[in-house]
């Protein structure tokens, strides 16, 4: 078959695509760091999984072990059902703990394992019974503002509830008095401290 | 009097609109005819790989230069822009991410398409409506050699190869160039620059996805850039107008198929 300068440009062009699409594949993609091989399933139950979606990562000890395969609804208990694909390698005992978790501030979610102490191993397709929702950040807010409210004791009554939030927030519980008695302490404590001679 | 010249007008400008409509409707149907005839009559280009050679060089190798230099400044441009929002939030680091993810899911894909339409398409359109209005395709048939085999079918599938291998390179040249901007110049940690990369950007919802969008990419913008060629009235000022009209739909389709691909990928 006769040759020709074309058939060096494709061929060329072709290698080059195949060079490109493997660099995509290792450099820019996560195919070498994300193979996990054989895996094995476990689900979860939580009462309430925040923003977690399919995809995203397990971890133990910061490492990731699995991906959350699948997320389901549980009509009869109204939990939320997660399934866990954990690498084979990686065997944890039955009383694993799993919590969800948030990376940073405003980061994904994820699941962490803690391991615990028990002999038997989780196997494919069993439950892990220790579960910690996802926390809510709204809810702790309000939380907390219940606490701060019920904690002041003469919170004066008012008709707007964010009044009566703003209110308790403002009420200082430390006095005048109060303050000054424990600067004057630490005052005291810091001569005592500096006049004691340092030893040579 | 005036009443009956204004209803004529207005009857007039109905019956353009309407026209114009079943044209497009027409050629539409003429066009996906078109498609099927060259998928039957590709058997030829099987036996004589040769042929589709040559176009892949036309099309795909003549078009690496503007594809390469592009992918090259559209990086770089995108590290810049990139680290200029990041920086507020102070997460520089992820300006591989930005890079990366907008290159590979969207730019990459698109981009290539719209170049590929303008360089290469615009040529076949133009070859093969001269070769019309020159008769070589009537000659052809006269020889008994079928020229929707002959010529059409090796340009299409040299398009369907040619393009997801630019959207690759394109993709490729791309991140090197954001990397340029941000490691060298900005002095963004490399090591973070590509970790970051490496986390969130996913070998198969991300990269294969952005490929098989670009396969779908070169199938329509071949298929439009040699049906405007082969339905373009044999005269130089009909040529000229199927040339244009390549352009604008090519880009037109390629964007709308873009939304409806994305849309379909993006499990929201």
């Amino acid at each position: 078959m006769e040759r020709s300068t074309i058939d060096l440009w494709v061929g060329i062009f072709v290698a080059l695509g195949v060079a490109a699409l493997l660099g995509l594949a290792m450099k820019v993609g996560n195919l070498t760091t994300s193979n996990i091989g054989a895996t094995y399933t476990v689900t979860a139950n939580f009462e309430n999984i925040g923003g977690l979606k399919p995809r995203a990562p397990v971890k133990s000890a910061g490492v990731v072990v699995g991906r959350v395969s699948e997320i389901k609804f549980d009509a009869t208990t109204f939990e939320a059902v997660v399934s866990l694909s954990v690498d084979k390698r990686y065997v944890f005992p039955k009383d694993t703990f799993a919590s969800i978790f948030t990376a940073g501030l405003l980061g994904e979610q994820y699941i962490g394992l803690e391991a615990g102490g028990d002999d038997a191993k989780l196997q494919n397709g069993d439950k892990i019974i220790k579960t910690q929702d996802a926390v809510v950040l709204e809810k702790m807010i309000s939380q907390f503002l219940y606490n701060k409210a019920a904690e002041t004791p003469k919170a004066p009554e008012t008709s707007g509830s964010t009044s009566s939030v703003v209110d308790a927030l403002g009420a200082n519980p430390l006095d005048n008095t109060t303050v000054n008695t424990t600067i004057n302490t630490l005052d005291n404590k810091g001569k005592t401290d500096i006049a004691q001679p340092v030893a040579p | 009097m005036i009443r009956s010249k204004l209803l004529t007008s207005a009857i007039r400008t109905l019956r353009n609109i309407g026209s114009r409509f079943t044209e497009r409707i027409w050629r539409m149907g003429a066009g996906a005819r078109l498609f099927g005839l060259i998928v039957v009559s590709s058997g030829e280009c099987l036996r004589r790989p040769r042929l589709v050679v040559r176009e892949v060089y036309f099309t795909g190798v003549m078009s690496l230069i503007i594809i390469l230099v592009s992918a090259f400044f559209v990086g770089m441009v995108l590290g810049l822009q990139g680290y200029n929002t990041l920086q507020t939030y102070g997460s520089s680091e992820a300006i591989g991410v930005l890079v990366a993810l907008s290159l590979v899911r969207e730019l990459g894909p698109v981009i290539t398409a719209l170049l590929f339409a303008g360089r290469a398409g615009t040529a076949i359109t133009a070859e093969i409506g001269l070769m019309k209005a020159t008769e070589q395709l009537s000659a052809m048939e006269m020889m008994a050699v079928s020229p929707i085999a002959r010529v059409l079918a090796p340009r299409f599938w040299a398009g369907v190869i040619a393009m997801p291998i630019l959207a690759a390179l394109f993709c490729m040249v791309g991140v090197l160039g954001g990397y340029l901007v941000a490691v060298p110049l900005i002095g963004v940690d490399a090591g973070a620059f590509w970790s970051q990369m490496q986390a969130s950007v996913d070998w198969q919802h991300d990269i294969l996805n952005g490929m098989f969008k670009s396969v779908v990419f070169g199938v329509a913008c071949t298929i439009i850039a040699i049906f405007e060629g082969y339905d373009a009235p044999p005269t130089a000022e009909g040529v000229s107008r199927a040339t244009t009209r390549t352009v604008v739909t090519s880009s037109l389709v390629v964007l709308g198929l873009d939304f409806i691909l994305t849309s379909f990928m993006i499990n929201i």
